[in-house]
């Protein structure tokens, strides 16, 4: 019953950012491209989206643009 | 029969509890915690002056003991300028240099939480100083790994740093708020591991449990990081729950969320384990 709710949750979520028709943004990108996982059929699912939101670069930065992380690398495709 | 008891011990290795209430005190107590370690954080917002670290350590290291001795739960505490504030590297040289008086009180176990933020080079710099100073004053230390998109990297980053130090033992270290993608590579290199189970941003009890079943229940601990923010103080015994529903005995309950923390705090003399 709790995945069952959680999945319309996320359904229902899309369906608003769909009304919204806000820009593309990458948090977004980074949830659609992680939904095919979801069918993936092995059971490192969680891993496979962490690492696909993930930085993948490896060097330290410069200097941080604010404090915060939104929960997903802003230059992913 | 003693399987089938509800009555639970358990450590919180992480909790900070200058931003909680009394009333968290007292369920955390009637929960079985037994232990509560605080290790020095952001205050959600930046304090303007090393006097402000000050102040903090402070209340850390003598206002906050007693205040959870009316709990009857002994607090500890672990010293740093975290890595929220390590941006302005002289003010994160003022403070690192308050820190060896403080060392010196009777319930400070380590150097922490120190880590990386954002992935930053003055971060990494401040985090390599603190490596140091753990060093020098043969200390414990509690590594706070990044917020999500920036963990896997920053956890990198912060191993390769402490294995070019040279001479840190991966065993007195807890590498913090391990993830799915992060948790296998910190045991591999010998580091303890700890799963946070706080709301949203990083694991429930359900996940963790499931980290334990399959990655490993050895050099782990569970932690509620609570802190200002939305998090829960009772997310320890919640996942000791979810493990019992499951079907774990309770002495691997036990094992997981006494016994660990308990082993691994117990490297440093001044942590008393509460079954003396
Ligand atoms: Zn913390």
């Amino acid at each position: 019953m709790e995945a069952r709710a959680r999945l319309l949750d996320l359904a229902a979520f899309l369906d608003r950012l769909e009304r919204a028709r806000g820009v593309d943004d990458h948090r977004v990108r980074g949830l659609r491209a992680a939904l095919p996982l979801l069918l993936e059929k092995d059971a490192a699912r969680v891993a496979k989206i962490l690492n696909l939101w993930s930085d993948p670069t490896t060097e330290p930065i410069e200097k941080g643009d604010s404090k915060a992380a939104s929960g997903v690398w802003p230059k992913i495709k | 029969m003693a399987e089938n008891k509800i009555s639970m011990r358990y450590i919180e290795p992480h909790g900070h509890m200058v931003s909680r209430t009394t009333d968290d005190y007292q369920a955390m107590a009637l929960a079985g915690c037994k232990a509560i370690c605080e290790p020095a954080f952001w205050a959600g917002f930046d304090r303007k002056s090393a006097d402000g670290f000050y102040d903090y350590f402070c209340q850390l290291t003598q206002h906050e003991p007693k205040r959870a001795a009316k709990y009857c739960i002994p607090h500890y505490a672990w010293l740093c300028i975290n890595p929220k504030e390590s941006e302005d590297m002289g003010l994160a040289k003022e403070v690192m240099a308050m820190i060896p008086e403080f060392l010196k009180a009777p319930t400070v176990l380590g150097i922490g939480e120190i880590g990386l933020n954002k992935n930053t080079r003055n971060e990494l710099k401040i985090f390599e100083a603190h490596v140091d100073l753990a060093v020098q004053h043969n200390q414990l230390i509690l590594v706070h790994t990044p917020h999500l998109e920036d963990k896997r990297k920053g956890t990198q980053l912060i191993m390769d740093a402490l294995k070019a130090n040279g001479k840190v033992q991966p065993s007195r270290v807890i590498i913090d708020h391990v993830e799915e993608h992060t948790m296998a590579a910190v045991l591999d290199q010998g580091y303890w591991a700890g799963i946070t189970l706080y709301p949203e941003s990083k694991a429930s009890p359900q996940r963790a449990v499931d980290m334990i079943e399959t990655i490993s229940a050895q050099r782990v601990w569970l932690n509620s990081a609570c802190d200002w923010g939305h998090s829960d103080p009772l997310s320890v015994p919640k996942a000791a729950l979810e493990m019992r529903r499951r079907g774990h005995s309770s002495a691997a309950i036990d094992r997981l969320v006494f016994g660990n923390p308990v082993e691994f705090l117990s490297q440093c003399p001044k942590f008393i384990s509460p079954e003396a």
